[in-house]
């Protein structure tokens, strides 16, 4: 523990030195969230790490204090959660806070994860920080779906229904894979009782793999918006009080709109149906996911044709996976050496389309199939827009992504991040302001 | 046996080996097996199996009315046909999505006994009430992705790949099934 010695801040008082020497806690926060060399040039879009560890903090905290007032069973569990809301002290603040946390969490992982497909973050030295970082989006998908069938309304009971009926799908096994997952022959108490226990442990998974996820960005360090590496100490700030400040100031921001939408528009994001018990015998008359999974809802209902021998059931399945195992493999998708998209000018705008692809998606997801999108235009429904969309998204990730990486010419790259900084780059200055938009 | 030199290492391996890999293997099929009963503990628990039939009183359902009941959760659809919709089911041709004969999928002609969850995404079709939508072949109507059944409960039109499933039944007497 000689080194220690030079790190004035953590030493110096004999209980904190007493324990550091034995648990060297106090040198590792030093090191990792006080010295810890981040570039200088981040923007405000790299404020969303500091967001989301806020958020998954907020979750399991409001998560804990639910699951003390609520019943996990088919008869009692929609009571419970109305008993919350009227009769338990702040029960309405601590469910509209977990409710429109999972809105807020979605809303930060999609934008943290587009900031990473913008600035290469996934790339050499960076793919498993990215794997890890996907593999947490499925955690996050699967624990926010099993919350979501907890309140027993007939969106919780219907939504659950058609995505564990999704498995069904699966040749041979998949009617055993269902009951097995409903632990029973219809969606009933045991499996309201599984997704309770799942969802009261998968939080503590994300936790898990988010440490993964930190240890492996300390271990390569954190790209920023140029996408160089920094080349010594003048090309970087250590984290405090630098970065604590300034993720802050942004956390400051991002609890004001949460607050604003928790206080005084709770139900925004929420759906009705979900306000009526569930019913088994009684089908909603559009039976939609929350927003967060629209875009592969659209992608699932956009497979309505059979592929060689893979029915139309199963190859909706098949793309709704496979768009999110496809963001396993982008590190390797991407061709380009060039990281971030301010120096690359065809990605830049392959990027926003995919941006505006996705977005197109989720819109698609909320409405059903065979409706016309605009009245009176005939030809156009919901489906057409799905099958472009979903044929544009993999398009983007299986053809356009390794293609680019070949045939794009990027911008030169400055020398160094200080020099972009001070001297606003001459070789890129261009590019870095219409960049910085990002 | 006093050391690993008595034994010198060649190319397939000394005995030494074996015994890592035999042990191993041994102790991650051990591991493995022992998570059967995690599995199984999941899948339908005796209890669950024991609510596995139900018995319906027929007498009460008029010609062209149809009551549903559940069984193992689920909504089963028990359908009084009318003479006209036994016609219309027997005369339907043979190139369906999910070729089936309509006297295959009943017992009596009369009587259609059906599990009413769509095979596409398990909702529950319209059609049990006579106000309600029945599709284009007069059956039932699934609201959820629009798939139309006809009266013998099988596919017409829409993206469920299989008719309406017909559950193991038998006639008790003339006006009681048993349903499981």
């Amino acid at each position: 523990m000689s080194a220690n010695k030079s790190n004035k801040s953590s030493t110096g008082r004999g209980l904190v030195n007493w324990i550091d020497s034995r648990l060297p806690v106090f040198s590792y926060m030093q090191k990792e969230y006080g010295e810890y060399p981040a570039p200088k040039n981040f923007n405000y879009w790299w404020n969303f790490g500091a967001i989301l560890t806020f958020m998954l903090v907020l979750m399991i905290f409001t998560g804990i204090f639910l699951s003390m007032q609520y019943t996990p069973h088919v008869d009692f569990a929609f009571d419970s959660v109305e008993r919350i809301m009227r009769d338990v002290n702040y029960g309405w603040l601590l469910r509209y806070l977990h409710a429109n946390g999972a809105t807020f969490f979605f809303i930060a992982v999609y934008i943290h994860i587009f900031r990473g497909l913008y600035y290469g973050s996934y790339k050499n030295p960076r793919e498993l920080l990215w794997i890890f970082g996907v593999l947490i989006l499925v955690l996050m998908m699967a624990t926010a779906f099993m919350g979501y069938v907890l309140p027993w309304g007939q969106m919780s009971f219907w939504g659950a229904t058609v995505i564990t009926n999704l498995f069904s799908a699966i040749p041979l096994v998949g009617d055993s894979i269902v009951t097995w997952l409903w632990g029973g022959f219809a969606v009933e108490n045991p499996t309201l009782n599984r997704f309770f226990s799942l969802h009261f442990l998968l939080p503590f998974v994300i936790l898990g793999v988010v440490v993964l996820h930190v240890i492996t960005l300390h271990v390569s360090g954190s790209n920023n918006p140029l996408g160089i590496d920094p080349k010594g100490p003048q090309d970087t700030l250590p984290f405090h009080p630098y970065y604590t400040a300034k993720d802050s100031f942004g956390l400051a921001l991002w609890v004001t709109i949460f607050a604003a939408f928790v206080f005084f528009a709770p139900n925004f994001f929420g759906e009705p149906e979900n306000y009526i018990k569930a019913d088994p015998l009684q089908t909603p008359a559009q039976i939609v996911p929350e927003w967060y999974f629209l875009p592969y809802f659209a992608i699932l209902r956009s497979i309505d044709f059979d592929i060689w021998f893979i029915d139309a059931k199963l190859g909706g399945v098949i793309a709704m996976f496979g768009s999110i195992i496809l963001l396993f493999l982008v590190p390797w998708l991407d061709r380009s050496k060039v990281r971030s998209a301010r120096f690359r000018p065809i990605y830049k705008w392959f990027f926003w389309i995919l941006l505006l692809d996705c977005l197109l998606l989720g819109f698609v997801g909320g409405h059903p199939p065979s409706d016309h999108v605009f009245k009176g235009i005939e030809w156009l429904l919901f489906i057409d827009l799905g099958h472009i969309g979903t044929a544009w998204y993999f398009f983007h990730f299986l053809i356009l992504l390794p293609l680019l990486g070949t045939v794009e010419k990027t911008k030169p790259l400055p020398t160094s991040i200080t020099e972009s900084v001070l001297n606003g780059d001459t070789s890129s200055s261009a590019s870095a302001k219409s960049g910085g938009s990002m | 046996m006093t050391d690993q030199d008595s034994e010198p290492v060649g190319k397939q391996g000394n005995r030494r080996d074996f015994l890592y890999i035999g042990t191993g293997v041994f102790a991650g099929v051990g591991a493995a097996l022992s998570l059967w009963p995690f599995i199984d503990s999941m899948n339908p628990s005796a209890d669950v199996l024991a609510l596995s039939s139900t018995e319906v009183d027929l007498s009460p359902i008029e010609p062209g009315q149809a009551i549903t009941v559940i069984w193992r959760g689920k909504p089963v659809f028990v359908r009084r046909r009318t003479e006209q919709e036994i016609k219309l089911a027997s005369e339907t041709p043979s190139d369906l999505p999910h070729p089936e004969s309509d006297e295959s999928r009943v017992l009596r002609p009369e009587w259609l006994v059906v599990v009413g969850v769509c095979t596409h995404l398990g909702c529950v079709p319209l059609g049990q009430g006579s106000t309600e939508a029945r599709g284009e072949w007069n059956g039932w109507f699934c609201p959820c992705h629009g798939s139309h059944y006809d009266t013998s409960g099988r596919i017409r039109k829409g993206p469920a790949p299989e008719n309406l499933a017909v559950p193991e039944y038998k006639f008790l007497d003339d006006n009681t099934i048993k349903i499981g």
